[in-house]
């Protein structure tokens, strides 16, 4: 059985795959748009907005788990911290978005609410050209970007790896998130960002604004599915899962796999930042509970219950994981971690490669 | 470097330079491109009082040694005697104490790093079988290849069609044609040893480093590793660790023995057999 952990030119993806893609994209930029904007409010083909704010959220959340099947999936490094670099994308979104309030909040002060609540009387030094959109999005690239650069030079160069990685990884998330929870670091403590009103000028609220979110979500998500592929299936791709099986014989036959880890990495974190900021903009609050260990942890669920290796099963992963949680918070909310944790370890006992890995063998199986 | 030279040596970087004035004549008229290899003298590896230890533990004692070009060497040794040690200071994965290291007369593998050494063309075979079990046949010798191993070059490589002829030659070479598709890690042992040896070959090394290629093969296997290796002699530069004697008398045309990290005796096998020395520590048990 050629199972999704075998690397390299497999299932990825046939025409079915393609056709599905393509499916997907018409359901997100063609049906929902129409179903939510034209159809009539009181009609059962309504598409409201909590969906629409739902599917949304969920696409960020796949996002993350594309870029975290390219650095666990396919290079073997466990990264128990990718919340972290979410969670800068859209603390870098959501300062521009917090500026775009103006006077409307409730001092209403030029200064966001918090630092007039604080008795602050000038905007912090990090705050500088927060009112720019352009620099909000330089900022949730580039932030999530430099750190897990500088981070996985020294961790790679050290040649940390295995559990050890992991575990620095959580440790540097739970550090970023005591350190944002301080009200003196200037992002709003433990409150975050949130009661957002507009952004590039228009209502963020509106289902017009809401539904230009949430296709821009969809097509980032399209576009990193392709990107990842794309690296996967390149010799880059197969440099990468050598690594993951035999890091050692990589190096002896030439390659400096630091390079490799780092740019890999480094890719991972831009795009956790980038749908951090997606994320921002359609939830509407940004806190520091989002680079909570527990976060970072559940990323790699949703990987492992998609299916490492695979992409398209990270997305899935994401999906099935995030509406059984959103199911379950509602109807049984103080069950939901025991369900999160019954999904884990059914997957890893029964199947290890996942919902992706299932699907091959029934398909196989036939 | 003194300045009456002419023409001017080009500027190398210290790294790069060779030691003190130890062959200062074969310079002239010659400019060598910093890290590339030369062998002009004929020597290809070149061992001078190596000393490793480990926690007191000397794996590695006053151990020289010296490769010529083209030759075939085998290195023999009871458990423990510094062979692999031996292999893990050349291709800088253990740093030698002291003593020095040069692969061809101008580069000191004390300062370079494993990839570095493996780019500067010594190619290394474990122990243990090492290959990508996850990839195919195809993809083991596809990554091994020679090529600029860069990650922007390797993002947007592309397979030429000579690229192409040349796996298709290494696959016959080892005789893993007809698995070519299949996952290495599918393969018998010895097809994973064989597999091993066109990974290095692909890599085009101008010094092989074989720890124990035949372990676990059968006599067939044995047989054809032997011939594969006397006609690899001469192209490139061998340096094979072997615990089988009937291999080694097959294709040794030198032996050096180790023995408590040193070379205890170096010469022809039917010599080094004899020696009482040697009958002492290892034949002769």
């Amino acid at each position: 059985m050629s199972g999704p952990l075998t690397s390299t030119f497999t299932l990825l993806y046939g025409a079915r795959g393609w056709s599905a893609l393509a499916a997907a994209g018409c359901v997100l930029f063609v049906a929902f748009p129409m179903l939510n904007l034209l159809a009539p409010a009181d009609s059962v083909l309504q598409l409201s907005a909590y969906w629409v704010t739902l599917i949304g959220k969920i696409m960020c959340y796949a996002i993350v788990a594309v870029a975290m099947d390219l650095i666990w999936g396919y290079c073997g490094i466990l990264s128990l911290g990718h919340g972290l670099f979410f969670a800068l994308g859209g603390y870098g979104m959501g300062m521009y978005l917090m500026r775009q309030i103006g006077r409307d909040g409730q001092y209403r002060a030029e200064l966001p609410d918090f630092m007039v609540f604080l008795d602050w009387k000038e905007l912090p030094w990090h705050w500088w050209n927060s009112d720019s959109f352009a620099w909000a999005l330089l900022l949730a690239v580039a932030v999530p970007g430099l750190l897990a650069y500088v981070f996985g030079y020294f961790a790679f160069r050290s040649r940390i790896k295995g559990v050890y990685f992991s575990i620095i990884t959580q440790a540097l998330t739970f550090a970023a998130m005591l350190l944002f929870f301080r009200n003196e670091t200037g992002f709003g403590g433990n409150n975050g960002f949130t009661d957002f009103k507009r952004i590039l000028g228009f209502p963020i609220t509106t289902p017009q604004t809401r539904m230009v979110l949430f296709t821009l979500t969809g097509a980032v998500l399209i576009a990193t599915l392709l990107l990842g592929r794309y690296l996967v299936t390149s010799k880059f791709g197969r440099v990468l899962a050598a690594i993951r099986d035999a890091e050692q014989r990589v190096m002896f036959c030439g390659y400096n796999t630091l390079h490799y880890k780092l740019f890999i990495w480094t890719l991972s974190a831009v795009l956790c930042g980038i749908a951090g900021a997606l994320y921002v903009t359609q939830v509407g609050i940004i806190n520091p509970g989002e680079m909570s260990p527990a976060n970072s942890i559940e990323i790699a669920i949703w990987v492992a219950v998609g299916g490492r290796g695979t992409l398209a099963g990270a997305i899935a992963g994401a999906g099935v994981v995030n509406g059984a949680k959103s199911f379950f918070t509602q109807v049984f909310p103080e069950y939901w971690l025991y369900v999160l944790g019954m999904m884990f370890i059914l997957v890893t006992l029964f199947m290890p490669q996942g919902i992706v890995g299932l699907l091959n063998k029934s398909r196989s199986g036939k | 470097m003194t300045a009456w030279m002419w023409p001017p040596p080009v500027e190398i970087p210290e790294r790069h330079r060779r030691k003190a004035m130890d062959d200062a004549a074969s310079s002239y008229g010659r400019v060598l491109k910093p890290g590339q290899l030369d062998t002009s003298h004929g020597v290809v590896l070149y061992l001078d009082n190596i000393c490793v230890s480990f926690d007191g533990f000397k794996a590695l004692n006053n151990l020289s040694l010296s490769i010529d070009v083209g030759e075939l060497r085998c290195v023999i040794g009871p458990n423990g005697a510094g062979k692999t040690t031996m292999m893990d200071v050349i291709t800088g994965k253990t740093r030698a104490d002291s003593g020095t290291a040069f692969f061809g007369q101008t580069i000191d593998l004390k300062q370079y790093s494993e990839v570095e050494i493996a780019q500067a063309g010594i190619g290394r075979k474990f122990q243990k079988p090492t290959i990508f079990e996850q990839h195919t046949v195809f993809e083991n010798l596809e990554l091994s290849m020679k090529a600029d191993k860069r990650v922007r070059k390797t993002l947007f490589a592309r397979l030429s069609s000579a690229e192409r002829d040349r796996i298709a030659e290494m696959l016959t070479l080892v005789r893993l044609t007809d698995s070519a598709d299949r996952l290495a890690g599918l393969l018998s042992h010895g097809q994973k040893q064989w597999l091993e040896i066109g990974m290095l070959l692909m890599q085009e090394p101008r010094l092989l480093l074989l720890d124990e290629p035949v372990a676990g093969m059968s006599d067939d296997e044995t047989e054809r590793t032997a011939e594969l290796f006397l006609t690899l002699a001469g192209k490139h530069s061998l340096v094979v660790v072997e615990h089988d004697m009937a291999f080694v008398d097959k294709i040794a045309r030198k032996v050096t023995v180790l023995h408590e990290g040193s070379v205890l005796a170096e010469g022809a096998m039917n010599e080094v057999q004899n020696d009482p020395r040697v009958i002492e520590v290892y034949l002769g048990r």
